[in-house]
């Protein structure tokens, strides 16, 4: 079996009253794909920021790699190898698809800010090495044919995969995905699910948030999932098709009202 | 444009700034005056345009001028330092000053930060005024001297204003300051610095997602900025020989604003353009006596309707031609 790579424990965070992630626990294990999924509401992309730092949360730790970064500001987080990557619309739009991935590889950075202002050699070989990264980033995302188109001229479809490249340039130990999958018709899913997955084989934890159940259910290890703020079932997909609250909290009891 | 011939055309511009027109004006003050000034409002307004390079529209430059202003005049007259080591001085107050203020005041977005830094030049000019026993309150520093000559082991590098033709001295000073200034911003836009700031200006979040450290790299632009305003405001206080807590007003922030929107924000070159361009016809505009203002603004109004991207954005006949680079096979999207 493999190592634990980052615990969540009993990790809530309240707005005002409202409890939008509530004592939620669950342990991500090295090279797995971890998916979260829940109804409408149900706090997955809270969750998503808190264990990205892009929110504190009000109680409860996260622990990666045996160091808690519960509280660490975002850059930190993402030092340390944790990268999230953003629905499609969060991308530089006024740089090209290249560029993007070649900013994006700030981490990998030998020479200092000064370094890059009087470009050092350092500051030249990192340009260099970064621009070559980025290109085969782009070229192993299906983006190749279009890295020096700017982004926000880029066809719909191409937008998330180059988020996804953003994230990869930061060199991720654990990618976290905001829902790779959403607005994709099947074929676009088919080949999304093979991404991620070669994604995994670069040595990549994945753990994703999504709605689409397929897909989910098609690609994930193990799901997690979520209802009003709770943890409410944890497994493989074999587990949670056939658990009984997860079933109720999608479709709703049958003796309930429900107004569908 | 190949990069051949835009260094021949910065050869050209930079022959007939640093040669023909001192020259040509040696006789005139008054005209060799108002370019020097637009040289100093041009790095000013540099680091103003630096700050919408980070995605913030700064209206509180006129703050950092009065306030390298006051701290070289005081340098110079309570301390007797010598005007060279003023300047730096100046330039290091003001850094300090914006990486205390930036650290909280950065944090802000959009108008919030606008309407915050658009009280600073209020505050600061208050402050030179409340504490007469540093500032000497609203009479200011008077009676500031000359800049002195600078000697490197018998040999005169830079000569004492008051022995030299000093309008001639301020107009090679500003000169360089301006060269200065735009090779140091040059620099950090086609650096990776540059593209680290373009990212900021697009989308913090995303990137601080990768690891950037955004809150130290804005205090880092802020710090330029002020450097910028610092310098320059110490070196206007030095042409005119003493400082009020009006020397520097709203309407000077506000003016460092119009000159880089209305110079153009796409590029490095906007804020000269802007200031050069804005700030000669003003005074170009002076024998229409009271329509000064309302002629001015007219060009103002018609420089916004006509070339909303600035004076920049002229279509010269040399102007290269717009590379969108789209793909062969390109989708409907």
């Amino acid at each position: 079996m493999s190592s634990t790579l980052m615990q969540i424990q009993n990790l809530t965070k309240r707005f005002g009253g409202l409890a939008a992630v509530n004592d939620v626990s669950f342990d991500v294990n090295d090279g797995e794909i971890l998916s979260i999924i829940g109804p409408n509401g149900a706090g997955k992309s809270t969750l998503f920021k808190l264990i990205s730092s892009f929110l504190h949360a009000s109680s409860g730790k996260v622990i990666y790699l045996g160091e808690e970064i519960t509280s660490m500001s975002p850059h930190k987080v993402a030092r340390l190898g944790v990268i999230r990557t953003f629905q499609e619309t969060t991308i530089f739009r006024e740089m090209t698809a290249l560029e993007n991935v070649v900013v994006a590889h700030h981490l990998q950075s030998t020479a200092t800010l000064t370094g890059f202002f009087f470009g050092t050699p350092a500051a030249r070989g990192d340009e260099a090495r970064f621009r070559e990264s980025a290109a085969e980033i782009l070229d192993y995302l299906g983006l190749g044919g279009v890295k020096d188109m700017k982004a926000s001229n880029l066809p719909h479809g191409y937008l998330r995969a180059l988020g996804i490249a953003i994230g990869m340039a930061a060199r991720p130990r654990l990618l976290l995905l905001d829902e790779p999958f959403a607005g994709m018709n099947s074929d676009e899913t088919r080949h999304a699910i093979e991404m991620v997955r070669g994604i995994r084989e670069r040595g990549v934890t994945v753990l994703l948030v999504e709605h689409d159940m397929p897909a989910v259910m098609n690609i994930s290890d193990r799901i997690v999932v979520l209802n009003f703020g709770k943890k409410i079932a944890e497994g493989t997909p074999a587990e949670i098709q056939s658990n009984e609250a997860v079933i109720e909290a999608y479709l709703g009891r049958e003796d309930e009202e429900v107004g569908i | 444009m190949s990069k051949s011939k835009k260094l021949a055309l910065l050869a050209v511009l930079l022959f007939v700034y640093l040669v023909v027109l001192p020259l040509g004006l040696r006789d005139k003050p008054y005209f060799l005056g108002v370019i020097t000034t637009a040289s100093v409002l041009s790095v000013i307004s540099a680091g103003v345009w630096l700050i919408f390079y980070i995605g913030r529209i700064n209206m509180g430059q006129g703050a950092f001028a009065l306030v390298g202003g006051y701290t070289a005049a005081i340098l110079i007259s309570k301390c007797g330092w010598p005007f060279w080591f003023a300047l730096i001085g100046a330039g290091v107050a003001t850094v300090v000053l914006s990486i205390l203020i930036g650290l909280p005041l950065l944090r802000l977005k959009g108008v919030y930060f606008s309407m915050i830094t658009l009280s600073l030049t209020e505050t600061a000019r208050l402050a030179a005024q409340s504490f007469p026993s540093i500032t000497n309150g609203a009479k200011g520093v008077l009676n500031l001297p000359l800049p002195g000559a600078i000697k490197i082991g018998g040999f005169t590098l830079v000569p004492d204003f008051a022995t030299v033709d000093k309008h001639l001295a301020f107009y090679y000073l500003g000169a360089v300051m301006l060269i200065v200034g735009f090779a140091v911003l040059y620099r950090i836009v086609n650096s990776r610095l540059g593209w680290l700031f373009r990212s900021l200006q697009q989308n913090e979040d995303l990137a601080s997602s990768f690891g950037v450290n955004v809150p130290r790299l804005r205090v880092i632009a802020f710090a330029i900025c002020a450097a910028f305003a610092g310098i320059g405001g110490a070196f206007f206080i030095a042409t005119q020989q003493c400082v009020y807590p009006a020397t520097f007003t709203v309407q000077d922030s506000t003016n460092y604003l119009l000159y880089c929107f209305l110079g153009g924000l796409g590029s490095v070159w906007g804020a000269i353009a802007g200031s050069f361009v804005l700030f000669i016809s003003f005074e170009m505009l002076q024998g229409l006596r009271e329509y000064q203002p309302l002629i001015y603004s007219l060009i103002m109004i018609g420089v916004m309707l006509w070339l909303p991207n600035g004076l920049l954005s002229l279509k010269m006949p040399w102007s290269r031609k717009e590379n969108t680079s789209l793909p062969a096979e390109e989708e409907d999207a």
